[in-house]
């Protein structure tokens, strides 16, 4: 019963004050508003970059080529074993014969099917393929070897140096972008740390006072603890609704995509909600250590 | 053991000034007990010993059987919640009305609403205040703002009521009413009132118990005693 009267007035108490100290209760809802969208902002756009590699990564297929001699037995076993290497996504293999390229080749042009329409099934000079994908782009490499190993593999291509250097920059843009964000939540922790700390300071008298009449330190801290969490929650409102329409917006207004079509934005409804929840559990939890923190200094004697 | 018992204290600052040197002082439950002394001459600092703003450096000190001293950071309260302490500045919060100041403590130790009310009406009508209990401090005057710290800390009915120089920022009359009030309080409520003050007329008027203290050490310590000649001598040198 004691214990839910004080948790009681503790809460009454932090409303109060919130609405006493305006003014201060103000400086440090800005200071929380612009700091976290800055994060929002940093958050949508490290989500993207993620997703677009993501997507351009399951999008790289690699193509083998088999040897033109390569009887249909031989096809199976060549099948069987590209099977058995690790990083092979099974259900991506696809296998196309000469037969089927040059159909697919005659469809593309004219001019491929009068050229093609001149060789019989044997001159066929086009070899089968498997198009495969792998599972993790990271260790293309190693796998194109194994591939090459195969008998009666003449060719492996997927790009190499393009997707070597592809792998290295998104794994760059992807780090620097998880720096940004954690940079930037380090610095809302601080700023609004410091925006607490001044609103404080200018009630210390107020904390001598309850320690005068004999309040005790757990006490003392929860209207603070209370105040703490309500600015961070409250000043987490706006960016939340600025990652939500904002952004939305943004999707609905480009058509999803950035530039060209070759670089897709990330579906609003993926990322906003996990994004604001974020914004909120940084907002008030910065907000109600922050707040404690400063309180903490003053209860020293 | 008495109430109050202090013993072989001494108290040196940091910037090197001695507040009390070899301070012993036992003061009896109910008592009143003046403290004077020039400025600057330990009054202050025997004061907060008492509630454990300050700590000795050396020496005990005991209020109502509690060794002070030994006391963790994180137990003063429930030393506090004994005491209670008139300051010469008041210390009210200014954003609380009056009612809302003196039912502060008793709000934080966590009490029933219907006692708070009851508590808080019962010690503003003690100090009569009662009818000013919706005013803010500051549309009070001087002496009604020292009555409603008065208020504030009988309101516990403490066993120990603390005055650090309560009349010294006011006029003589209003001094007389708030000494009233204290008066009122030792005798009814029966709790031991400390006071430090360099007020020589309510020294002299009331005939209480009076220690003098000069540069950290206690010079003397008379039953209705006075603010004698001997001492002036002393502020005046």
């Amino acid at each position: 019963m004691k214990l839910i009267r004080i948790l009681n007035r503790s809460i009454r108490d932090s409303f109060k004050s919130i609405f006493r100290n305006f003014s201060l209760s103000l400086a440090s809802m800005s200071c929380t508003i612009i700091t976290l969208i800055l994060v929002s902002l940093a958050m949508l756009a490290s989500y993207n970059v993620t997703s677009m590699t993501e997507k351009i990564e399951k999008d790289l297929t690699v193509v083998v080529f088999v040897d033109k001699n390569a009887t249909y037995e031989d096809i199976n076993i060549i099948k069987n074993q590209i099977k058995n290497i690790d990083n092979i996504n099974e259900e991506s293999i696809i296998y196309r014969s000469k037969e089927d390229i040059k159909n697919m080749m005659s469809d593309e042009s004219e001019a491929f099917k009068n050229i093609l329409s001149s060789y019989t099934e044997e001159e066929n000079p086009l070899q089968s393929t498997f198009v495969l994908k792998v599972d993790d782009i990271r260790d293309i490499k190693e796998t194109a070897v194994s591939l090459k190993n195969i008998d009666k593999v003449t060719l492996v291509k997927y790009g190499e140096t393009m997707v070597d250097t592809m792998i290295n920059v998104f794994d760059i843009v992807r780090k620097i972008c998880l720096i940004i964000v954690v940079a930037l939540i380090i610095v809302t922790a601080f700023l609004i740390n410091n925006t607490i700390k001044i609103t404080i300071f200018s009630r210390r008298n107020e904390i001598n006072i309850m320690r005068l009449v004999g309040t005790s330190n757990t006490v003392i801290k929860l209207p603070f603890l209370f105040e703490g969490l309500l600015l961070g929650a409250m000043g987490s409102l706006i960016p939340i609704l600025v990652t939500m329409f904002g952004y939305t917006y943004l999707y609905e207004s480009m058509g999803g995509v950035v530039f060209s079509n070759l670089v897709e934005l990330a579906t609003p409804s993926s990322i906003i909600y996990s994004t604001s929840l974020l914004l909120l559990i940084i907002g008030s939890g910065v907000g109600m250590i922050g707040s404690l923190r400063a309180v903490r200094k003053y209860l020293k004697i | 053991m008495e109430f109050i018992e202090i013993k072989n204290c001494y108290k040196v600052y940091k910037n090197g000034v001695t507040a009390l040197a070899d301070g012993n002082l036992s003061i009896e439950k109910g008592e009143f007990v003046f403290i004077i002394g020039p400025t600057a001459s330990g009054k202050s600092t025997l004061l907060k010993m008492l509630y454990r703003e300050e700590k000795p450096n050396k020496g005990e000190v005991y209020v109502g059987g509690i060794n002070v001293v030994k006391l963790r950071n994180s137990r003063v309260y429930k030393l506090r919640r004994k005491i209670g302490i008139v300051f010469q500045d008041f210390k009210l919060l200014p954003k609380l009305t009056v009612y809302e100041n003196v039912a502060y403590p008793l709000e934080t130790y966590g009490l029933k609403g219907s006692d708070i009310k009851k508590n808080v009406l019962k010690a503003l009508e003690r100090v009569g205040l009662k009818d000013k209990y919706r005013s803010y401090p500051h549309e009070l005057s001087g002496g009604e703002q020292q009555r409603v710290c008065i208020a504030r800390a009988i309101v516990n009915e403490p066993m120990l009521i603390v005055c650090d120089e309560p009349t010294g920022n006011l006029d003589p009359d209003t001094s007389k009413e708030i000494m009233d009030v204290l008066l009122n309080i030792n005798t009814e409520l029966k709790s031991t009132i400390v006071m430090a003050t360099h007020d020589k007329e309510i020294v002299n008027r009331l005939k209480k118990r009076v220690i003098s203290i000069k540069d950290g050490i206690i010079i003397s310590d008379k039953k209705k005693g006075k603010y004698e000649n001997e001492v002036d001598k002393n502020i005046e040198s």
